[in-house]
């Protein structure tokens, strides 16, 4: 559970010392326990760069040299995601700052807590048009929970330990400090002992135990209920007594892209993801249950389809720590506002063990439906990437005792984990949901390796998502040969962009095709290990190659080009209306047996 | 509809761009917003009045409220509220209509601030309709410039703060009867 309070008011107050403000940012890191920094140099942020070298000599801070500063916010992103603490970032004035952006709306938009750092022209020279000047307090403000300027070494103390308390506190976000460079230079008082005072931040609201009762009754009646669970449970570490809530009351779960493997998706409960890529049972669940009882979700479009059909027979429970998400797209029956650590465990009580026999036989018959048999149950005579991805999960279970973090990017690829992976744990997939970024895949996976440098860690991406951020591959290699494993699924193509030209814009393909550098030889290039797969019958021996070779490996996966994602809700659709895959499958030869793999 | 909100905020760089920027992102209808200084040092207040329904203002006052430097939000609309507004208004006049026009700001309980030998500027304090009524009136003689604040405004009557509580509450409450749980969480809750 995470901290409640971060003051300890019972200490003999902290001595203030006299310290210059660029050495301020990076004793307050150490005090809230950061050990990695992700940046850039540059004019306006140098004088903390300078003071940060003692503390990397002692060994309490560790700087990762990005090579483009949006890798300096994923890369924080993918640490955060993978141990639930506060990611540093850190890049210079105008474009330093500015390239940041991406990352942070990134970030932003999935609830991850990041600090990001930028420098400022000095105060003297604020709002005249200086060189590499941004406002980027400005700039940010729509991206970020709070944001700071700072003009003055006397409140840059106090900013710094509101900058961690609000990113960790409640529901998880961006806070960017923008320190001006005379700040940095200046000497000032460093303390660190404040109590927070914002009367304004109200990070874990109050639990109305009324509601949860009524929450409570509501499922104890329930004839169909159903659970949509999200990035929250994740949040909240409440995987475990979710299970224990489904389990008793037996209740059938379906999650958002970003709540995949909040309950064991091998799970006779498990109904998988829902929403526009979903199974087509997991979204008939949620139009046919009678009461739905959503937790630590926020409603979005890609999960609910058209809103104004969406599980009207309903009522719905919504379990939510963020107020303002209450009612935002879909208004609940039941309201339970709070930390869903403190609201689940508090009704679990009293909730009376069911049986749903009737309703479960029936999801029993629709799972029958399936996009994912439907293809699993082919042999495959072309390399196509459910294929590949379907081997990625069983080489991994295979090579790893502890699962491996699977960090994808955004397009078809993405959708294709959540479909052919199994996850059986929470956190085992890190993607960019909300703001679905590009390139989001290497850096975010080198944050997550480094977080974890003795857990498997494969990047999934796409090849049109691997060349906007590939310039990373440079630093696996800077921070000691980090044991990343690369899987592109190359196809060509923008792929879910070109699906979507195929489905919607009569096939014309309009800026998708995508030429690709020979990308063995581009990994031979950063000195790291590869391969292309070309048919499926390598995928397999490729996988275990890339296992059994320390450091990092990269495998280029030529696959067939124009491959759907199936079934899909079209934007706009309610979500019982799906797109299915045309008869016959993309595979040749049924062979009638369930296949190995 | 239109709603009155009230919202109290620490007066820090920047929070009037803050809450300004939220509003455009989320697409909410401003009609006027006024910022001044409170009783407590430190603490700015702002009087929203916001077009729409009932769902968007329940949005607009926890988005607020998500604002770290916003303290409080307070949804008037359905309450006995004194709300009044400024006009200053600068009307043509010559030495025929002049006294017509004199005559009639009193009526209105206005006040004549500025006289040249063509014009002269008006000022009223009221409630919006009679700003409104009176603005309709002068424009008879011709109004050359015109400058009109929003309205602020304060609850009738209590000196207790009841912060954060709902307009379904309110609307409970004047039922005569106890908000249910459901209610009290609808806009935001206690």
């Amino acid at each position: 559970m995470p901290k409640k309070n971060g003051n300890q008011p019972d200490r003999a107050p902290e001595t203030p010392v006299p310290m210059k403000g660029g050495q301020m940012i990076w004793e307050a890191m150490v005090r809230e326990g950061v050990r990695v920094v992700y940046g850039h140099p540059g004019g306006a942020i140098l004088p903390a760069y300078d003071l940060l070298s003692p503390y990397e000599k002692e060994g309490k801070i560790h700087h990762v040299l990005v090579r483009h500063e949006q890798c300096a916010a994923h890369m924080a992103d993918g640490w955060a995601r993978a141990t639930g603490e506060v990611g540093v970032c850190v890049a210079t004035s105008g474009p330093g700052a500015t390239n940041l952006i991406t990352g942070l709306a990134t970030a932003q938009m999935d609830s991850v807590p990041i600090v990001a750092v930028t420098g400022q022209v000095p105060t003297n020279l604020l709002g005249t048009d200086a060189f590499q000047e941004s406002d980027v307090v400005g700039v940010s403000a729509p991206v970020c929970k709070h944001n700071y300027l700072v003009t003055d070494v006397a409140d840059l103390p106090l900013i710094l330990k509101e900058a961690f308390h609000i990113a960790r506190e409640g529901r998880p976000g961006v806070v960017l400090i923008d320190i001006c460079k005379d700040v940095q230079n200046a000497t000032g008082e460093f303390r660190y002992d404040f109590e927070i005072d914002l009367p304004g931040f109200e990070p874990w609201p109050n639990v109305d135990m009324d509601i949860v009762r009524t929450a409570a009754e509501l499922i104890n009646k329930a004839e169909r209920p159903l659970v949509l669970s999200g990035h929250g449970v994740q949040l909240a570490r409440m995987g475990r007594e979710l299970l224990e809530l489904v389990e008793r009351a037996e209740i059938p779960v379906v999650t958002t892209l970003l709540g995949t493997g909040n309950i064991p998706e091998s799970h006779p409960l498990s109904l998988g993801m829902g929403g526009m890529h979903g199974e087509a049972y997991a979204n008939r669940a949620v139009q046919a249950c009678d009461v739905l009882i959503a937790m630590g979700m926020r409603f979005d479009d890609r999960i609910t389809g058209r809103l104004d059909s969406f599980a009207k027979q309903a009522k719905i429970i919504h379990f939510e720590l963020d107020r303002a998400e209450v009612g935002k797209n879909v208004v609940p029956d039941v309201p339970v506002i709070g930390d869903l650590a403190e609201t689940l465990p508090a009704m679990l009580p009293m909730i009376e063990e069911r049986r749903h026999q009737i309703w479960l036989q029936e999801l029993k018959e629709w799972e029958t439906d399936s996009a994912q048999t439907d293809i699993i149950n082919y042999e495959v005579d072309e390399l196509i990437p459910p294929y590949v991805i379907r081997q990625l999960w069983h080489s991994t279970s295979n090579a790893s005792s502890e699962p491996a973090i699977i960090v994808t990017d955004v397009g078809q690829h993405q959708m294709w984990e959540c479909q052919y992976f199994t996850h059986d744990q929470p956190g085992q997939l890190l993607t960019s949901g909300g703001l679905g970024t590009m390139g989001f895949a290497l850096p975010a996976a080198i944050g997550a390796q480094m977080a974890f440098p003795d857990r498997l860690v494969w990047a999934v991406a796409g090849d049109g998502g691997f060349q906007m951020t590939l310039q990373e591959l440079a630093v696996i290699k800077q921070e000691g040969n980090l044991p990343i494993k690369i899987a592109i699924i190359n196809n060509g193509f923008l792929g879910m962009v070109r699906q979507w030209q195929q489905l919607f814009y009569e096939k014309r393909y309009t800026g998708t095709p995508v030429w690709s550098p020979d990308f063995v030889q581009l990994a031979a290039a950063y000195q790291i290990p590869a391969l292309h797969v070309t048919k499926p019958e390598e995928v397999v021996p490729a996988f275990e190659k890339a296992h059994a070779t320390p450091g990092p490996f990269l495998i280029d996966f030529r696959v067939k080009e124009e491959v759907n994602v199936y079934p899909m809700v079209a934007p706009g659709a309610a979500v019982d209306q799906l797109i299915r895959r045309p008869k016959p499958a993309v595979m040749q030869g049924y062979s009638g047996v369930q296949p190995s793999w | 509809m239109k709603y009155t909100l009230i919202a109290w905020m620490r007066d820090k760089p920047g929070v009037l761009s803050r809450v300004s920027g939220m509003m455009r992102r989320r697409n909410f209808n401003i009609d006027s917003l006024q910022v001044g200084h409170t009783e407590s040092p430190g603490i700015s207040r702002m009087t929203f009045v916001v077009d729409g329904n009932e769902r968007m203002v329940d949005q607009v006052i926890k988005q607020l409220r998500k604002l770290v430097d916003v303290t409080r939000v307070e949804d008037i609309s359905e309450q006995p509220i004194v709300a009044r507004e400024m006009a200053l208004i600068r009307v043509s006049t010559n030495a025929d209509n002049r006294s017509e026009i004199v005559q009639m700001v009193n009526i209105y309980r206005g006040e004549i601030v500025d006289v040249a030998m063509d014009s002269m500027i008006v000022q009223i304090v009221g409630a919006q309709d009679r700003v409104d009524s009176l603005i309709d009136l002068l424009s008879n003689f011709g109004i050359s410039e015109m400058v009109r604040t929003g309205p602020v405004a304060m609850a009738r009557g209590r000196t207790e703060r009841t912060a954060r509580r709902s307009s379904a509450v309110w609307r409970a409450q004047a039922n005569g009867r106890d908000a249910t749980a459901t209610e009290r969480f609808k806009t935001g809750g206690v």
